[in-house]
C-alpha cells in the first residue's frame, strides 16, 4: 500500500509480479491512478522510509530577522527522478524478456525511418523487430513499419520534443514486444531534448546523415555523449557533398572518446552489414542470463 | 525546450511534498542546474513561470545555484575544470576526459508555508 495516498494493494494492477517495488512504476499499473503515487514512491525511495523528510524540515527562520516564518526542507532530488523511475522500470522488463531496446535520436530528416525499414527487412527471419514511433504528430511512420509486416505503436507527443519514460512504459505495454526480440525506439527528431529523457532503452543511436555539417556534434555535444552508437547515414550522397566524413568521427569522439561510428546507406545498402552485426552482438548481451540465450548462441 | 517538461517535473514533485509534509504554498525553490545538464537556464526561468501559475508555487522565487563541471583526465591522471563538453584538458590538451560532475539538475531546497 502506498503510505501517502494510502491505497491498497486491491487498486493496483501490476503485469509483472515481484521485481519493481511494490506498486510503483510498472507498466500494468493503472494509468489515472498511477500518477499520484508513482510520484510519492519515487520520492520514498530517495528519502527515507514513510515518505516523510524529518531532517531539515523543522521550523526554520523564526530565529533570523528577516526572514519568514516557513519552514525550509532540504530536498536533494534529481528533478529527473520520476522519468528515470520510469526508465528503470522499462530497462527491467526488457532485461527480463532479454529484449534489446535501442533509442534512436537524430534531428528531423537524417532517414531514421527509412533505415528502420530497412533494417527491419534485413532482420526478417533472424530476429522479431517492433517499433515505437515518437512524433509530434501523424501516424506516417508508424504505417511505414507496419507496411514491413512489423509491429509498431505510435506516440504523438503534441507539443512534447521528446518521448519520456513513461509514455514508452505504455507503448511497451500496448506492442507485448516477444521475448528475445528487438525494440526499436525512434524518437522525436531532435538532437536536444531526448538527450536528457531515459527511455530505459540499452543503447542510445545517434543518426546524423551527411547532409548536415560535420560539425553537428560539436553543436550538439549532449547527444553525442549519451549515445553508444554514431550513424552517418546517406553515404550513397557523399560524391557529391563537401561532408568530411573523418572531420564527423573525429568530432564526435572528441565528445564521447567512447563512441562507435558506422558509415551507411540505407537507400543503397551500403555499411547495412555492419549495422545488423552491430545490433546481433547488441542482442546477445540484452539475451545475458535470458534462457533463449543458449539456444540464441547455437544458431 | 524540454525546459518546459522540467518544469512539469519540478511542479509535480513540490505538489508531492506538499501533500508528504503538509504545506500550503512554496515561497523558494532552490534548484541545482549544472553546465551540462542541457538545461537553458533562462528557458527554465521562463517555464517556471508559466508552468507555476495558478499553483501552490505561484508566487514562488526561483533560486539557481549554477554549479562547475569537472572531469577526470586520463593522460594526466587528474581532475580538471571544464566549460563545455567538447573541451580538452586545459594541461595537456587531450579529449580523454571523463565527465566527473556537471550534470546535475536537481532541486536542492525549498522554503514552504
Amino acid at each position: 500500500m502506498c503510505t501517502v495516498c494510502g491505497c491498497g494493494e486491491g487498486e493496483v494492477r501490476i503485469e509483472k509480479d515481484g521485481k519493481t517495488h511494490g506498486h510503483s512504476h510498472d507498466h500494468g499499473h493503472h494509468h489515472d491512478h498511477s500518477h499520484d503515487h508513482d510520484h510519492d514512491h519515487g520520492h520514498h525511495h530517495h528519502h527515507g522510509e514513510h515518505g516523510d523528510l524529518d531532517y531539515g524540515a523543522g521550523p526554520a527562520g523564526t530565529a533570523v530577522p528577516g526572514m519568514s516564518q516557513g519552514r525550509m526542507i532540504q530536498l536533494e532530488t534529481d528533478i529527473l527522478s520520476k522519468n528515470n523511475a520510469y526508465a528503470a522500470d522499462n530497462r527491467a522488463f526488457f532485461s527480463d524478456h532479454g529484449i534489446l531496446a535501442l533509442n534512436l535520436v537524430s534531428s528531423p530528416g537524417s532517414g531514421k525511418t527509412s533505415l528502420l525499414v530497412k533494417t527491419i527487412e534485413m532482420l526478417k527471419g533472424k530476429l522479431d523487430a517492433s517499433v515505437i514511433e515518437g512524433d509530434q504528430q501523424t501516424a506516417a511512420d508508424a504505417d511505414r513499419i507496419r507496411a514491413t509486416g512489423a509491429p509498431a505503436i505510435q506516440i504523438n507527443t503534441g507539443k512534447g520534443c521528446h518521448l519520456d519514460g513513461h509514455m514508452v512504459g505504455h507503448a511497451v505495454e500496448h506492442l507485448a514486444p516477444a521475448d528475445g526480440s528487438v525494440v526499436f525506439i525512434e524518437n522525436v527528431g531532435n538532437l536536444v531534448c531526448p538527450a536528457a529523457f531515459d527511455l530505459g532503452e540499452a543503447h542510445k543511436v545517434v543518426i546524423l546523415s551527411v547532409t548536415e555539417g560535420e560539425d553537428k556534434p560539436l553543436k550538439y555535444p549532449d547527444m553525442f555523449a549519451a549515445a553508444d552508437l554514431m550513424i552517418l547515414n546517406k553515404t550513397d550522397l557523399l560524391p557529391h557533398l563537401d561532408f568530411d566524413v573523418e572531420a564527423a568521427i573525429a568530432n564526435a569522439r572528441n565528445i564521447n572518446p567512447a563512441i562507435k561510428a558506422l558509415k551507411v546507406s540505407a537507400r543503397s545498402g551500403e555499411g547495412m552489414g555492419g549495422w545488423i552485426a552491430w545490433i546481433e552482438a547488441a542482442r546477445m548481451m540484452a539475451l545475458a542470463g535470458h534462457p533463449l540465450s543458449d539456444q540464441a548462441a547455437a544458431e | 525546450m524540454h525546459e518546459m517538461a522540467i518544469c512539469e517535473s519540478i511542479l509535480g514533485i513540490l505538489k508531492e511534498q506538499a501533500r508528504a509534509q503538509k504545506f500550503d504554498a512554496v515561497k523558494r525553490v532552490r534548484l541545482e542546474i549544472g553546465p551540462l545538464s542541457g538545461v537553458e537556464i533562462e528557458a527554465l526561468k521562463f517555464g517556471f513561470d508559466v508552468v507555476t501559475r495558478g499553483s501552490l508555487a505561484e508566487s514562488a522565487a526561483l533560486e539557481i545555484v549554477e554549479t562547475q563541471a569537472t572531469a577526470w583526465c586520463m593522460p594526466c591522471g587528474e581532475a580538471v575544470t571544464i566549460a563545455q563538453r567538447y573541451d580538452a584538458c586545459p594541461k595537456c590538451g587531450s579529449y580523454q576526459l571523463q565527465v566527473t560532475a556537471g550534470e546535475e539538475l536537481r532541486i536542492k531546497e525549498l522554503e514552504v508555508n
